[in-house]
């Protein structure tokens, strides 16, 4: 595949995303490593999240689902807390390996659990502050930008709410207030990392399953703990978005899973729209020519026709 | 769900419906939370954006249409698509604006100029390209200023192209399934649909006599887009079902059946004026249909986590080793 000018290469060699922005000197990229092992589902992170970012309430309604009433990210969610209730067996998955009965990993995978496999999974969410992050490429005012930290982060000032990021984001996680009409997402704290503060989730989480750093840091933090787990015969634990060679070039903020990551209604192989965007043009550029060779053609014979 | 655990969806999106032969390994069986949607469903109105997929493409092709009937001789039909094209790109405006969720703001768009941004670059064609379309109206209504008006009838021809098809990067470069799926064959079904709206246009305002550019310009826009839209539905396979089923499903449908009768009477209408209109409000009509079908497909795709996740596995199953996935169980 080629490429326009201006648009990114289909495989981005390595490069740290503030670098690429044309950050000359810039500090290290800082994200999230969010460990859902640990994870307890006590919404910590949510509330400290909007108290710090004055985010408002986005309602008070049981969703009679699950514990969790939050539902999803949103313009006012900037971190959500997933729980998922996975009881007994898996009833119409396949068979596992050793010929136990259809069933989600649980006890038999040598995770603690109920011994019919019953298990809960908590996992906090947020926003990947993605290496290639399509919000951004598409957004048409500039609002959106990467920070010096290598973070994302929406200027208010500047969004008009034209919600072209909103269809854009792979994960569903930027959306458009209604109120304000503005698209609003986790700024991984941008007012807090200026002064070499925590981000308010990471600050308040009790288990330490969102931990905060460097990405390099957390990268080799989340390659040791998924080995550990292993070693310890989780056979399910999975890092998600840890690849700085995947479909968004990595995640800033990236995940240890138990489980695939649709359970936790993650994408599993999420690839920014963007990668697609020169061979769209080409084919736009094709069929602009082509209509233009179209009315030529409908109009040849004209003159003739009314001589 | 009954048994409280995350909804296990149906099979992935539809079934290649091969004489119903069972596959021997069972197709996976997309997960998600609760049913719930991976995307947020585009925030976008149909009645502002999918009218402007139309709108857009009807001015555009109008204004290619006009500057070429014009050149050939034509006296009636470039006042008419001059006219049209407008007119359709005033309410363009009007509708995008609106849909913003800050109108006041909209000349924030002129702020920066980024290829990687579909929206951006339609800013800056719509930019270019409305005055032009105004201009050449205006001096094709008035007389006045020839010159500039055939400046400006060329100006908005060539930027014509441009606004009638990038609608097709702007739709399909999101994360919609449906519509980024369908990024190979959009430009052309939009391309098509566009002229057939412009043709159609001229056949329903312009005599017979006149109108003759316009027929032919509305069959070869109806025959691309109808050829394009079953290319696009042959190579999505079972992922274009969200084209297929629901409100999408009737509009295209319905946009379909209009386009085809449309383009039947246009190659038949001879010098009969009744059957020419007719054909050019069918094509119209199709024309519209399609793009709010398109639009309506977009977002049911986002609705449905099986949409998301269905053909992500897929390409995950496919992929062979060193392919990067999102997922690694790590060292």
């Amino acid at each position: 595949m080629t490429d326009l000018p201006g648009l990114l290469p289909a495989s981005l060699p390595v490069i740290d995303p503030a670098e690429r922005a044309g950050y000359a000197d810039h500090p290290p990229r800082l994200g999230f490593f969010t460990d859902t092992s640990v994870c307890i589902g006590c919404k910590a992170c949510e509330v400290a999240c909007k108290e710090w970012n004055a985010v408002p309430e986005d309602g008070l309604l049981l969703t009679g689902m699950s514990y969790d009433n939050t539902e999803q990210l949103s313009a006012t969610t900037w971190r959500h807390v997933a729980f998922i209730e996975q009881i007994g067996s898996r009833g119409d998955g396949p068979p596992g390996p050793d010929g136990s009965p259809g069933g989600l990993p649980g006890a038999a995978d040598g995770w603690p659990g109920a011994a019919d496999g019953t298990r809960w999974l908590m996992a906090s969410d947020v926003c990947k502050h993605c290496s290639e992050a399509a919000c951004l490429d598409v957004c048409p005012t500039g609002a959106l930008m990467r920070t010096e930290f290598g973070t994302v982060v929406v200027q208010d000032d500047i969004c008009n709410g034209c919600g072209n990021c909103v269809s854009a984001c792979p994960f569903g996680v930027i959306a458009r207030q209604e109120v304000d009409g503005g698209a609003h997402k986790c700024t991984l704290c941008y007012d807090r990392l200026g002064d070499g503060l925590t981000p308010a989730c990471a600050k308040a989480c009790p288990t330490e399953s969102i931990q905060f750093g460097p990405v390099d840091e957390l990268r080799e933090r989340a390659q040791a703990r998924v080995g550990e787990l292993h070693e310890s015969g989780v056979a399910g634990a999975r890092l998600y978005l840890e690849n700085p060679e995947d479909g968004i070039g990595g995640g800033g903020a990236f995940f240890l899973l138990l489980d695939e990551p649709e359970v936790y209604g993650l994408p599993p192989d999420p690839v920014v729209t963007t990668r697609d965007l020169p061979r769209m043009w080409r084919h736009t550029a094709v069929a602009a020519a082509g209509l233009a060779v179209a009315a030529f053609a409908a109009c040849l014979h004209g003159a003739r026709e009314r001589s | 769900m009954s048994d409280g655990g995350p909804a296990r969806r149906g099979a992935g999106p539809g079934r290649a419906g091969r004489g119903g032969e069972e596959p021997v390994v069972p197709r996976a069986r997309p997960d998600s939370y609760y049913g719930r949607p991976v995307l947020k469903k585009p925030v976008w109105e149909a009645e502002n954006v999918a009218s402007y997929l139309f709108f857009g493409g009807l001015a555009g092709a109008s204004s290619l249409l006009a500057a070429f009937a014009q050149l050939s001789g034509n006296r009636e039909l470039p006042r008419v698509s001059k006219v049209a094209a407008a007119g359709a790109i005033g309410v363009s405006l009007a509708v995008l604006v609106r849909d913003l969720g800050r109108p006041a703001r909209f000349l924030n768009m002129l702020r920066v100029f980024k290829v990687t941004s579909p929206m951006s670059i339609g800013s800056w064609l719509l930019t270019g390209y409305g005055p032009a379309a105004g201009a050449a109206a205006a001096s094709a209504v008035t007389g006045r200023l020839p010159r500039t008006g055939a400046a400006a009838t060329a100006a908005s021809a060539a930027l014509g192209c441009g606004v009638a098809t990038y609608t097709a990067a702007l739709i399909c470069d999101t994360a919609v399934p449906a519509w980024h799926e369908g990024y190979r064959e959009m430009p052309f079904l939009f391309a098509g649909s566009a002229a057939s709206a412009a043709g159609g246009l001229g056949l329903l305002a312009v005599r017979p006599e006149g109108s003759r550019e316009a027929a032919r310009f509305a069959i070869l826009g109806a025959m691309a887009e109808l050829t394009a839209k079953s290319l696009m539905m042959r190579r999505l396979g079972p992922a274009s079902e969200p084209y297929q089923v629901g409100r999408a499903g009737r509009l295209m449908e319905a946009g379909e059946v209009l386009a085809a009768t449309g383009l039947a009477g246009a190659v038949l209408s001879g010098r009969n004026r009744l059957i020419a209109a007719l054909s050019g409000a069918a094509l119209l009509a199709g024309s519209a249909l399609t793009r709010f079908g398109v639009f309506e497909a977009g977002r049911a795709s986002a609705r449905d986590p099986k949409y998301t996740v269905g053909p992500q596995r897929e390409r995950l199953g496919q992929a062979t080793a060193g392919a990067p996935a999102a997922v690694r169980p790590g060292t």
